[in-house]
């Protein structure tokens, strides 16, 4: 557009000025998409998990374990067609201050019932032949640097005792919801070194049909109803929501934050372009003299402000939406997956966008109302 | 043939408590081709007889006419556009915007037309040429002196080629040597493009160059002497 | 020196744009308390919940309650040990306590759920934890399937007040008193009759033993003799430091929030408070000119400019605290990761914390208005009065 250079003209009068107001709808906005990311996140992982895969836990509590005399059982009901077991084992490495979950397996049927554990052909093999081998997620790899065929000892917590194992496979994810950073070992070893065998912490049951889910978890449940560990079976999916709202109020303290944040940014955009305007009357009244209408100069500061929303927002946004991939982000475990999604670049052009309403909104007014008589008066 | 027609004028402005009458009945015409110069002491209307006329203030009463057009009436889009076709105005002082070039100020009346891209840089090369500034055209404001800035404004005045070109006290910041400057530009204009030039000044030089001078006194038109056209 | 008034009466003048930028800074350090209100509170109520008079029996290696397991008779050697203190009736100031987790579903979204502490406990533990206070009702009877809950459960998870029947692990459970624990984390507990629960839940084991040391300062020695007692294998630590141990996960992860996203609001509102001073030396560079005429040197010029700033950048800060001192006392639940159990505790705004967040404001304020006054200070005479 021709007046293009009129807006460009008025942004770089201060270029000081302008550069920190981009900046700082563009630090805002970052905050802001992270920020969200945080909420989008967490409700993503509620949606994880396969939809023909059901856990079955010990209904009294999550820490209570459950006869493996139970899977044969489970096995046998109609409508379940894969079975496999874990436990958890909560081993520290290292001084402990960072966290991995591990846990024991029953090697072949869990694998078979994940087939989102990727990995190849002979490091499976080496996993399985090994008692005390090890399976690990890649993302364990680049935090220790660990090596195929190395030792790696982990303080039992629950289990008392150094518990060593030697890594035969690495494994790549192809879902956000299994975790890329597990430990999985035999659940032989486990039985044998705890001396007592016989429990699953939990059991993961594949059945035929999604829209079965609800009946055979009941079918499940009935089984155990009246027995010394009655189950609580649900869908995956469920089993992970449980977990997202283990974390509380968090969501809401996010939104509220950003909500500030986005108030904050209005603020600083607001008294930039209100500085700027104030500035700036006697040089439209010179504009209105040459006969600029006042729409066209209303329209003229909007298209500043805009500029300035615009630029800051691509900025940030665009710098979210690069980084924590590039990083690799993933909040220590707590947010697998995390990425800034199609919906929050768009929430977050929509409030730059209310930023250039508001912060524009008075400066363009008070251009196109100029007294233009009273202003040239000043001027002169 | 009257160019501009004011037609018993009205002007009063309310300043805190008092209502200050600046014209109570003014009438006077000013000819198509005319250099006429407004004169007289300060707080007698010459300022706002200008903006009366470029449709920059309304009249209380009374009829203001341009070209034909009642200025007076017309609503304030309707002046923009008019103001935009039909006048060239130079100020005081700040004419020109400090973020834009000379070229780029001078260019400004012309975005509001549908010229062509090429079209606005040939107008825009014939305004500084005429001004005697084409060597200056990529200067900014602060890197030309006091006389070469109001050339530029002169240069934006007419290169919408209107047919009215007001001047308020366009030589009051300047010293002598741009003064003289401007007033032979303006002269030229008017002259050799036959331009409709109306300058406000206290500077009885620049009265001197115009071919008639208006006196007004307290709102009143005391005198209108000719001078003669030939230097 | 430049009086202050100066400073004060031109800030007054430009009021729009001295209120904007103090609501900016204000508003950062509302979000710089709130954070940390928050991060303190989930301290507090974890600080709170050990004493420094009492020590706590683990299994070695065992990093929270939940993973360990103790048996009869490490509980019989403890209470027999020298460095227990005894009650007034003689008895010593043991509690071999069971831990479980138990799912409960909150009351106002039933899908939401919460891992809840049941706390199975010997009656020697209302002495032992001296901050615990029933508020209403009688302590459980022995051997009686009563419970008594905590004062923080009572408003969020249904069937936790007196006279109602909780359910879990497969049995009913009258609730016969509720108590509080002085804003702790036992406040979000289920206590009941160890022996009680240890048949529903884990078989014949203990997960932690709590006693009241008798020479709180002789805690070194009592931890020596029994963690080298060829008995048992055991850890003992201090109750508060394992509870501070306990929170450290969640605090750290809070204060790295609170750090990171007020670090980068600053930023902006620094960007604010400089764009503001440099527009208002800018429209004042005459006053300058005069100021620096009259005699008046350059570095007080400097100082004016700078105390301005700051000055604008106070009142944000006094802002900030009103905006975030209503938060103190509002209660919030998460899930304690390290113990995995759920926890509830207020936002806790602190003097202090108050005070940090008005010298951050100043600070925001000195740093933004720096290279402005700076520029002030450099103004030449005859540039300022042009």
């Amino acid at each position: 557009m021709k007046y293009l250079r009129l807006v460009v003209a008025n942004l770089g009068r201060h270029k000081l000025r302008t550069v920190l107001t981009i900046l700082s709808v563009a630090l805002a906005l970052f905050l802001f998409a992270s920020l969200r990311s945080v909420v989008t996140t967490l409700a993503a992982t509620a949606q994880f998990g396969g939809a023909r895969r059901l856990v079955t836990l010990n209904a009294t509590g999550l820490v209570f374990p459950l006869p493996l005399a139970y899977g044969n059982r489970i096995k046998a009901l109609p409508g379940v067609t894969g079975l496999s077991w874990a436990n958890w084992f909560g081993g520290r490495y290292g001084d402990g201050n960072t966290f991995f979950a591990n846990f024991a397996v029953d090697p072949e049927s869990y694998l078979a019932i994940y087939p989102e554990i990727v990995l190849p052909a002979d490091q499976k093999q080496a996993f399985f032949q090994d008692r005390t081998g090890a399976l690990i997620g890649e993302r364990l790899i680049s935090r220790y640097g660990w090596k195929l065929g190395q030792n790696v000892t982990l303080q039992g917590t629950i289990f008392p005792g150094d518990w060593t194992f030697t890594i035969r496979g690495v494994y790549t994810p192809t879902d956000p919801a299994i975790g890329d950073d597990v430990l999985i070992f035999h659940h032989e070893y486990f039985d044998e070194r705890i001396g007592r065998a016989g429990i699953a912490g939990w059991y993961i049951v594949e059945i035929d049909d999604a829209s079965h889910a609800a009946a055979i978890a009941k079918s499940i449940d009935d089984v155990f109803r009246n027995s010394s560990s009655p189950t609580k079976t649900g869908t995956e999916r469920e089993f992970q929501a449980s977990f997202a709202t283990m974390w509380g109020n968090v969501s809401f303290l996010m939104s509220t934050i950003g909500l500030a944040v986005v108030f904050a940014i209005l603020l600083v955009t607001a008294n930039a372009m209100m500085m700027s305007a104030r500035e700036r009357t006697g040089e439209i009244a010179v504009l209105k003299t040459i006969g600029f209408s006042d729409r066209l100069l209303f329209g003229l500061v909007m298209v500043e402000a805009g500029a300035l929303a615009l630029t800051g927002a691509v900025l940030g946004l665009g710098a979210a939406k690069l980084l924590y991939p590039a990083i690799n982000f993933n909040g220590a475990g707590f947010l697998p997956g995390f990425k800034v999604t199609t919906s929050t670049l768009v929430v977050g052009l929509l409030v730059a966008l209310g930023l250039m309403l508001a912060s524009g909104l008075v400066p363009a007014l008070r251009a196109a109302r100029l007294p233009v008589v009273q202003a040239l008066r000043k001027v002169e | 043939m009257a160019l501009v027609e004011i037609r018993d004028v009205h002007k009063s402005f309310q300043r805190e408590e008092q209502r200050i009458e600046v014209f109570t009945g003014l009438t006077l015409d000013i000819d198509a081709g005319s250099f006429t110069a407004l004169m007289g002491p300060s707080g007698s209307g010459k300022s706002t007889l200008l903006n009366l006329v470029a449709g920059l203030d309304r009249p209380t009463r009374g009829v203001v006419r341009v070209g034909g057009a009642e200025v007076s009436t017309m609503s304030a889009s309707q002046l923009a556009a008019w103001r935009a076709r039909n006048i060239g105005f130079v100020f005081q002082s700040f004419n020109l915007l400090p973020v834009l070039t000379a070229y780029q100020n001078v260019e400004l009346p012309l975005l509001l037309t549908n010229l062509s891209g090429k079209d606005r840089v040939e107008r825009v090369k014939i305004a500084l040429d005429v001004v005697g500034l084409s060597d200056r055209a990529d200067h900014y404001p602060r890197q030309l002196s006091g006389g070469q800035e109001q050339r530029t404004a002169i240069a934006r005045a007419i290169v919408a080629d209107p047919t009215l070109i007001l001047l308020d006290e366009p030589t009051g910041q300047l010293d002598a040597k741009s003064s003289q400057e401007v007033l032979s530009l303006l002269q030229r204009l008017n002259n050799e493009f036959n331009k409709t030039i109306i300058i406000v000044t206290h500077d009885a030089h620049a009265a001197e160059r115009a071919k008639s001078t208006l006196h007004l006194e307290k709102g009143d038109l005391i005198e209108k002497r000719a001078v003669a056209a030939a230097r | 020196m430049i009086p202050i008034v100066y400073n004060v009466r031109s800030v007054v003048q430009r009021p729009v744009s001295t209120a904007l930028t103090a609501l900016g800074v204000g508003l950062v350090v509302a979000v710089f308390i709130g954070m940390l209100a928050l991060a303190n509170g989930f301290r507090a109520a974890l600080a709170r919940t050990g004493s420094e008079t009492n020590a706590m029996v683990l299994r070695k290696g065992a990093d929270s309650e939940l993973s360990s397991g103790l048996g009869r008779d490490v509980a019989s050697i403890i209470a027999a040990d020298p460095h227990v203190a005894t009650g007034s009736d003689g008895r010593p100031l043991v509690s071999p306590e069971v831990y479980v987790l138990i799912p409960l579903a909150k009351s106002f979204d039933t899908t939401q759920i919460a891992n809840v502490v049941v706390r199975g406990i010997s009656d020697q533990a209302w002495q032992v934890r001296q901050n615990v206070k029933i508020t209403a009702g009688q302590r459980p009877t022995s051997g009686r399937a009563e419970v008594c809950v905590g004062s923080r459960l009572t408003q969020r998870f249904p069937h936790t007040v007196i006279g109602q029947t909780l359910r879990f692990g497969g049995r009913d459970w009258s609730v016969v008193c509720n108590f509080t624990a002085a804003g702790s984390a036992f406040e979000s507990e289920i206590w009941g009759e160890n022996e009680q629960f240890m048949p529903v839940f884990r078989g014949e084991v203990f997960q932690s033993i709590t006693f009241r040391l008798k020479d709180p300062a002789a805690f070194e020695e009592a931890q020596r003799a029994l963690q080298d007692d060829k008995r048992m294998t055991v850890d003992v630590r201090r109750e508060s430091d394992f509870y501070a141990q306990q929170s450290q996960l969640l605090s750290n992860i809070l204060s790295f929030l609170a750090v990171m996203i007020t670090g980068i609001m600053a930023v902006g509102a620094v960007f604010g408070a400089i764009n503001t001073m440099y527009a208002a030396i800018a429209s004042r560079a005459p006053e300058i000119g005069v100021l620096l005429t009259l005699g008046f040197k350059p570095w007080t010029v400097l100082v004016s400019f700078l105390a301005e700033s700051a000055f604008i950048a106070l009142i944000g800060g006094f802002l900030g605290c009103l905006f975030a001192l209503p938060l103190n006392g509002i209660v919030t639940s998460t899930t304690n990761w390290s113990s995995f159990s759920e926890i509830a505790f207020s936002f806790r705004v602190t003097p202090l914390l108050l005070l940090v967040g008005v010298a951050f404001a100043v600070v925001m304020g000195i740093v933004g208005g720096f290279f402005p006054a700076l520029r002030a200070a450099r103004l030449q005479v005859v540039q300022a009065l042009r």
